[in-house]
Formats: structure tokens, C-alpha cells, sequence
């Protein structure tokens, strides 16, 4: 091989490395989820009051994976949904959360997760109504929860009123739009911790459907049923 | 004609006794290093002495270390002395003496060593009987009970990316708190519901897989109070390495009086659980799935499990 070649070709070869590692850096360490903040603005540790969207639809039809079930969390600045689990809240703050729940039922793997954990007062609020527990064995009740293991929360997530009928096939949903019936609203309020940092979240409904244990497939990418509360000081 | 035997070396004139020269620095360094083991270190060893289990895997460890430092003593005092001693000196072209074997050195080398294995081998099974298996899970029909009377029953469950905790005398209740009480034997059942987790009590010297559809039975008595670190020590997914909480150790009073407390509290919860049982058939779930699908009621993404199930990804 002449000289030109060889180098040309050790070239060729460098520049093929280069964009491999690029692509494994900006694809995998760096093209996650974006991160919704509700911290702007809000001076931590105050106690002050920051108000938390998300909703839970049955699929995700605006990813690669449109049959995997899925959260998005509303951005505070432009009200948009965005399709993401990550947000990061004040540290030292009343976090008052807000969940529509527009998928179906799936019953608990464990129905100790039924129980209303971490909340202000033990309790969340299906239409405004009070409940510090579901069951999701007696009938069509829990759909999803969201739970963050770090500070002991767990909040199963009501399902529509009428289960049976078509649920919203496009996401993300619209409360504006979707008829009452077809969705709920479950709010609450936690205290997010003084000690900052990244507190996961999850659901433990095993909806991963398709997957070993139900747990697999959404339930274990971050951006669909799991994520991440950073909270900052 | 017979074979003629190996001609041994001849002592070279004033050579030294190296046997012995090496012999006494290795006995000093060897009783120091295990009196410093013994004595110093010893208390600091992992898992500490919260409980029976880790008392006992303490001690285990020292007496290891006890017998291995001589041992390593000799082969690095050996070594040393043949590079200091042994070292070609400047100018000095000469081959070294052809090695001969020792049969005396060799037969004591093999004798010691196999001793020691042979004592290790039963001193551990000594250890795993008389420390009621020695915090290790013993699964679901454990040898390694003696001294166990009245033991507290505690079901570990592990479930992605938890672990709860089932008290049966107490009304079955559920938590995700793990407390416990001093100077009482506690009975772990350790299982799992959907993938295989493992249950470290750090400071409490336990560890049990956690493996759906087993009970894995574990013993420990705590003597002092404390705090205890659990982590899920079995790869489990996304969040395995955030699968870790805080039990602690309270006396017996004080244990007694909350999980009273927390039975009549979690009352209405442990209304919703299955009945105590030591293992969770998790097809349980999917034949409701089922039901529900046959009534009409769908669930996330429409079905529970596909008829695929298993599907990887």
C-alpha cells in the first residue's frame, strides 16, 4: 500500500473512533430526557410553594415507542407537556402536586402500594376527594402510582370513572379536551427535603406489558414510568 | 544395578544457618502482626458485632487473618532474605549452586499447610452450625438452628426497588420501616415478588438472596441498639444501586410498643394484603389481569401480559 494510502486510511480510521465515542457521549450520557424546572425563581428552604404538573397517559404517541405507557410533566413557563420524567424542584419547599390520570387500571403487584405514604397528612385528593388508600384488587382503581422511595412517598394513581370506555389515543392528553369521565385528577403535597440531590421516582404498577414481571420496557427508561426529582438549593 | 541416589550438596565452609536466620524474624513479626490482629484490629473488622451474626463473622475473620499473617510473613521473609542474602554480588560471574529438593522442607510445608486448610474446612463448618448459619440465608428449611427459641418472624420482601417488611405476630402488617428489637432472636424470611434482589443487613452480618416463589430463612440476634444499613446486594434493574434503606434496632419495649402501634395503624392497609404465607405466587396478578381483560377493563398499555410474555426487548 503507498504511503497516501496508508495515511489517508489511518485518517479515515481516527476519524471513525472520534465519531463513535461522539455518538456514545451526545447519545447516551447526554441526549437523555430534558429536565422541566420549577426551581426558577423560588428562593429554597423558605417553605414556599411550587406547583408540580404531570399526567399519566395509557401510550406515548409521540416517541419511538408509542405502545409503551407513559408520564409527562407539564413545563411551569410555557404550560406545555413535555415528554419527560425529570424535574427539579427547590430544596426545603411544599411541592403541591397535580396528576392527571388518563390510563386504565392495572392491578398492584404488591397492594401495600395502594396506601397513600409521604404526603402532607398521609392523603391525596381524587377530584378533590380525600383518600389515604386505593385497592386495586376489588375493582378498576389504580392505574399508575408515583412514588419516591427516598423520602418514603407513595401515591396510587385513581383511573378514569369509566374504565371501559375509550381512553385518550393520543398523547399527550388534554384535560381541556377529554371528556370528564375519561380521566381523574389526584392532587397532594410533600415537602421536598432540605438535603439536595436526585431522588428517583417510579411507578409500581407493573405495566411494563410484554416484559418479564411487567417491569421492564417503560418501567425501567427514564423519560416514560421513572425519573428523576433533582432538588436544588 | 541401582538406581544412584541424588547426591546432596555439600554445606559450603562458614555458611550460615539460613533456616534459623530466617525462622526468628519470621516468629517476632509473626506473634506481633497476630497479637496487633488480635487485639488492635479485631474490634474494627467488618461486619462490627451488632448482632450474634456479625459477632460471629468478626471473630471468623480474625482467626483467618490470625492464621494467614504467618504465612504471608514467611513467604515475604523468605523473600526478602534471598534478595538481600542471596543477591549476585558485583562481579561476581559465576552460576549460582544447582537447587536440590528438601524433602524434610517440603514434607513440613505440606503438612502445615494441609493442617490448616483441614481446620479451616471444619472451624467454618463449627462457625456455620453454632452461629445459626452464620447470618447467610439458609433457605427454606434451615439446619443451622441452635440456641434459636422464640424467634421474631420478619418476611423481607424485595420488589423492584424496595424492600417491605411483613411482622405475622403482629397482624401481618406491612411496612417499608424495618425495626427491631435487642436481645431477641429474629427469624428473617427473606423472598421475593417479581425479580431476584438480596438482602444485606450491613451491620447485622445478614445476607439472603431474595428469589421469587423462596423462602429463604436467615437468623440474627441483635445485642445492642443502632442503626442498620440494608441494601439489595443482587444486580435488579434501573435502580439497584438506589435500592437501600435505614432499619434500627430499639429494645424490646420500645419494639413492642411500635409495632403495636404500627398494626393498629396499617390496619386498613393490611386489610388489602394477601394472607401471611411464606412465598407470593405472582401469577396471582396476571389470572386478575385476565379476569379483568374478560370483563372488559383495560389496563396499561391495554393488557397486563400479552400472550408474548416474555417478550425481551
Amino acid at each position: 500500500m503507498s504511503l497516501p494510502a496508508r495515511v489517508s486510511l489511518l485518517i479515515v480510521a481516527f476519524l471513525a473512533v472520534v465519531a463513535i465515542g461522539a455518538f456514545v457521549v451526545l447519545h447516551y450520557f447526554l441526549g437523555g430526557p430534558a429536565t422541566v424546572d420549577y426551581s426558577a425563581g423560588v428562593t429554597p428552604d423558605t417553605g414556599a410553594t411550587v406547583h408540580v404538573v404531570l399526567q399519566e397517559d395509557p401510550q406515548n404517541t409521540v416517541s419511538t415507542h408509542p405502545d409503551w405507557v407513559s408520564y409527562f410533566i407539564q413545563n411551569p413557563q410555557t404550560k406545555a407537556w413535555e415528554h419527560t420524567t425529570l424535574f427539579k424542584v427547590p430544596a426545603g419547599s411544599r411541592i403541591d402536586m397535580t396528576i392527571y390520570g388518563f390510563d386504565g387500571c392495572t392491578p398492584l403487584r404488591n397492594p401495600v402500594w395502594g396506601q397513600v405514604t409521604g404526603t402532607i397528612g398521609d392523603v391525596a385528593y381524587v377530584n378533590g376527594k380525600p383518600v389515604s388508600q386505593l385497592n386495586s384488587y376489588s375493582g378498576c382503581n389504580v392505574g399508575h402510582t408515583f412514588s419516591i422511595p427516598g423520602i418514603n412517598l407513595n401515591v396510587p394513581m385513581a383511573t378514569p370513572s369509566n374504565p371501559s370506555a375509550n381512553l385518550c389515543a393520543t398523547s399527550p392528553c388534554s384535560p381541556t379536551t377529554t371528556a370528564k369521565n375519561l380521566y381523574k385528577v389526584v392532587t397532594f403535597s410533600f415537602n421536598s427535603p432540605r438535603a439536595t440531590g436526585a431522588y428517583f421516582w417510579q411507578c409500581r404498577v407493573p405495566c411494563g406489558g410484554g416484559f418479564v414481571t411487567g417491569f421492564g420496557g417503560p418501567m425501567q427508561t427514564l423519560g416514560f414510568m421513572t425519573g428523576n426529582m433533582e432538588v436544588v438549593s | 544395578m541401582a538406581a544412584e541416589a541424588p547426591a546432596q550438596p555439600p554445606a559450603a565452609a562458614g555458611e550460615p544457618n539460613h533456616g534459623l536466620r530466617i525462622f526468628i524474624p519470621w516468629l517476632v513479626l509473626s506473634v506481633v502482626a497476630d497479637l496487633i490482629i488480635w487485639i488492635v484490629w479485631r474490634p474494627h473488622m467488618p461486619p462490627g458485632a451488632m448482632s450474634s451474626a456479625a459477632a460471629n463473622q468478626q471473630f471468623d475473620i480474625a482467626i483467618m487473618a490470625v492464621l494467614a499473617a504467618p504465612v504471608m510473613i514467611l513467604v515475604l521473609t523468605y523473600f526478602a532474605y534471598a534478595l538481600i542474602v542471596w543477591r549476585q554480588k558485583p562481579g561476581d560471574e559465576e552460576d549460582g549452586p544447582a537447587i536440590h529438593g528438601n524433602t524434610r522442607i517440603q514434607a513440613t510445608w505440606i503438612v502445615l499447610t494441609s493442617v490448616i486448610v483441614l481446620f479451616l474446612a471444619v472451624f467454618g463448618t463449627v462457625e456455620l452450625f453454632t452461629a445459626q448459619g452464620s447470618g447467610a440465608g439458609e433457605g427454606g428449611s434451615p439446619i443451622f438452628t441452635s440456641d434459636v427459641k422464640g424467634p421474631l418472624q420478619v418476611q423481607v420482601i424485595g420488589q423492584q426497588w424496595r424492600f417491605t417488611y411483613r411482622y405475622p405476630q403482629y397482624g401481618g402488617f406491612e411496612t417499608t420501616d424495618l425495626v427491631l428489637p435487642t436481645n431477641t432472636w429474629v427469624e428473617f424470611h427473606v423472598t421475593s415478588i417479581d425479580v431476584i434482589h438480596s438482602f444485606w443487613a450491613y451491620q447485622l452480618g445478614v445476607k439472603a438472596d431474595a428469589n421469587p416463589g423462596v423462602d429463604n430463612v436467615a437468623y440474627a440476634k441483635i445485642y445492642h441498639t443502632g442503626s442498620i444499613t440494608v441494601r439489595c446486594a443482587e444486580l435488579c434493574g434501573l435502580w439497584h444501586g438506589a435500592m437501600f434503606d435505614y432499619g434500627k434496632a430499639v429494645s424490646p419495649a420500645a419494639f413492642h410498643a411500635w409495632a403495636q402501634g404500627a398494626e393498629v395503624h396499617l390496619a386498613a392497609v393490611t386489610k388489602l394484603l394477601p394472607p401471611y404465607a411464606l412465598t407470593y405466587d405472582p401469577t396471582v396478578v396476571p389470572q386478575m389481569s385476565k379476569a379483568m381483560v374478560a370483563a372488559g377493563l383495560t389496563g396499561a398499555p391495554g393488557l397486563y401480559y400479552p400472550p408474548t410474555d416474555p417478550a425481551q426487548p
